[in-house]
């Protein structure tokens, strides 16, 4: 009798909902959110179409479209843009690998665990600030530990400047944002690992799927829901972030290592240049918008063609 | 006959014994290193820093550093103010976000769609530009300057995330339960608080984790939204003495740093066991 009414009505329409009451639940969330978040983010478009600088009582202008038109002649900030792009994906990426494959590592039954778990969280617990300057200090060259380790063990490369050299710097400040990246993924990929129930992989082998199968069938899909949301959002914190390399090589050497996310900062804070250095915000908005929206796109393919 | 194939795997696992642990060790080395030197340098002395060729190990245990960075730098009450706003995020962010994760996973598509838009947008905007306007806004209200401007500022942060993560975990629920509990005639609150919630659990914690860990961590906006020492907090108090003299001071600079990082090692350390509980396993069918 209850049954019918209960009965969700909008199975039509695509989505299961046995919850029809859940909307509100989301109100008190999104109070704070438009606040302090959405708010913000209009002022500060709006301040890509003015020329606001630095400093009390300036008078601030309408502009239009002036600092996107000057933007796009901006050599340097193009050459920035392509190093962002660049700085995003491979933290990511690389981030992903080695943090899947610590999760797959913390899932079986060795020895250390416990200090393998504690140790994936370190670099997340440590704070950025610290993490940047143990790591310029670890890196000396001569009198930093990896340098003495390369050189007692006669490795090529002792004695290069990880940090100041024009090939070396990237692939290290890179390979230090992956450090930092990993715990989330670490734990994330583990915790949806850790809920695949242990009847199915039982079953699984009893079925005679070898590891690589058992791997491919029950493991990816398990995870791939996370692991989505962990590229997508990486790539984002990455694209905009700039705190690591802020402390570790400033932007040098020779500009290599200068992310747009630092050289708007600069511009806002370094040069007082607000207007414009919005309008730089404004364009890696849409850039990450973009970006998002071909890889939403390609995994929902992919979800289909399951 | 099923238990023998179980076995058989079990007994094939050790041949991979020897490349495993050779990852382990890799790992060890690459997450445990830098912060064992790290480590071992706030026991060392001025003198024995500035030698050449120092070994891993401190030559004697150097307390002196710990001493420094105490009595000296008001790195007590900027631990206090660090925690506080950690715990106070943590708690406000989780209140929110678990309720709403919940509805944003379950509500129909274009609902979530626009939800899942809107969170992502605001995360895409380059922090450094909404910086200006959110000073401004916090400077309304009269909390700059406050730690508790901060936690408000904190949890906008760190709601988008905990939103998106917690939907993720909802989602891996299965819809069954839930439907199981409609039919029983369980209330919309009844379905989140004795179906959802206990499974969720595994989930939260990991988003619990996470916005302790960022709060006790971020240091853009405290350096922005925070100017007194008295509110300071324990990044930004750790980023003036290194900017100051830290070059030099090697010793309480490092001591400082594993200071800071130890009540993030506890927290994992107590929220170790619930997030490897799994508790989904078995909850269709149980």
């Amino acid at each position: 009798m209850s049954n019918v009414a209960i009965k969700p009505r909008r199975k039509s329409s695509g989505g299961k909902m046995y919850n029809r009451g859940a909307w509100k639940y989301a109100i008190p969330a999104f109070i704070p959110l438009v606040l302090l978040s959405v708010v913000p983010l209009v002022q500060a478009i709006w301040t890509a179409f003015t020329d606001q600088v630095a400093g009390y009582n300036v008078e601030i202008k309408f502009i239009g479209l002036d600092n996107f038109r000057r933007l796009l002649t901006d050599t340097m900030f193009w050459a920035s843009f392509r190093i962002g792009i660049i700085w995003a994906v491979s933290v990511t990426l690389l981030a992903l690998v080695l943090g899947f494959g610590l999760a797959l590592l913390l899932n079986q039954k060795l020895r250390f665990l416990g200090l393998m778990r504690v140790l994936s969280l370190v670099p997340w617990a440590m704070p950025p600030v610290i993490v940047a300057i143990m790591w310029s200090l670890l890196l000396r060259p001569s009198s930093g530990p990896i340098d003495q380790i390369f050189s007692t063990l006669r490795l090529p490369g002792a004695g290069t400047d990880w940090l100041g050299n024009f090939n070396t710097a990237f692939p290290t400040v890179i390979l230090i944002g992956a450090w930092v990246a990993m715990p989330i993924i670490t734990v994330s990929i583990l915790a949806a690992i850790q809920g695949i129930p242990s009847e199915m992989i039982e079953a699984s082998i009893i079925d005679g799927a070898n590891a690589w199968q058992r791997f491919r069938y029950i493991t990816v899909p398990a995870v791939r829901a996370i692991t989505s949301a962990l590229v997508a959002l990486n790539i984002i914190w990455q694209f905009s972030s700039f705190g690591l390399v802020f402390v570790l090589t400033a932007g040098g050497p020779g500009g290599k290592t200068f992310v747009p996310a630092l050289f708007a900062y600069n511009e806002a804070f370094k040069y007082g240049n607000f207007g414009y250095a919005a309008s730089m915000g404004v364009v890696m908005a849409l850039a990450i918008v973009l970006m998002l929206g071909v890889y939403l796109k390609a995994s929902k393919r992919e979800d289909v063609q399951r | 006959m099923s238990t023998n194939a179980v076995k058989q795997v079990k007994k094939k696992r050790k041949l991979y014994l020897i490349p495993t642990y050779f990852l382990v060790i890799c790992y060890v080395i690459f997450l445990g290193f830098p912060f064992l030197w790290m480590f071992t340098t706030s026991f060392k002395s001025p003198y024995e820093l500035l030698q050449l060729n120092q070994s891993l190990f401190p030559e004697g245990f150097y307390m002196q550093n710990y001493v420094d960075i105490l009595e000296k730098r008001g790195l007590i009450n900027a631990a206090k103010n660090s925690l506080v706003i950690a715990v106070c995020t943590t708690v406000l962010t989780t209140i929110f976000a678990v309720p709403a994760g919940y509805a944003i996973a379950r509500l129909r598509k274009v609902f979530s769609g626009a939800a899942t838009a809107w969170i992502l947008i605001s995360q895409v905007f380059p922090v450094s530009l909404i910086i200006i306007p959110l000073f401004m806004a916090v400077r309304r209200v009269g909390l700059l300057d406050s730690i508790w401007g901060l936690v408000l500022v904190y949890l906008v942060a760190a709601l988008p995330f905990a939103l998106w993560m917690l939907k993720g975990y909802v989602s891996a629920i299965p819809m069954d339960l839930e439907e199981a509990g409609a039919m029983d005639g369980a209330s919309s609150f009844q379905i989140l608080r004795h179906i959802v919630f206990p499974l969720l659990v595994p989930g939260i914690v990991a988003t619990a984790l996470f916005t302790f860990l960022n709060s006790w961590n971020e240091f853009f906006f405290a350096l922005v939204l925070i100017q007194s020492p008295e509110s300071e907090t324990l990044p930004l108090t750790l980023a003036r003495f290194m900017g100051s003299e830290g070059q030099v001071l090697l010793g309480p600079l490092a001591a400082g740093a594993f200071l800071a990082t130890i009540p993030s090692l506890v927290v994992f350390g107590i929220m170790q066991k619930k997030l490897a509980s799994g508790l989904l396993a078995g909850a269709v069918k149980g």
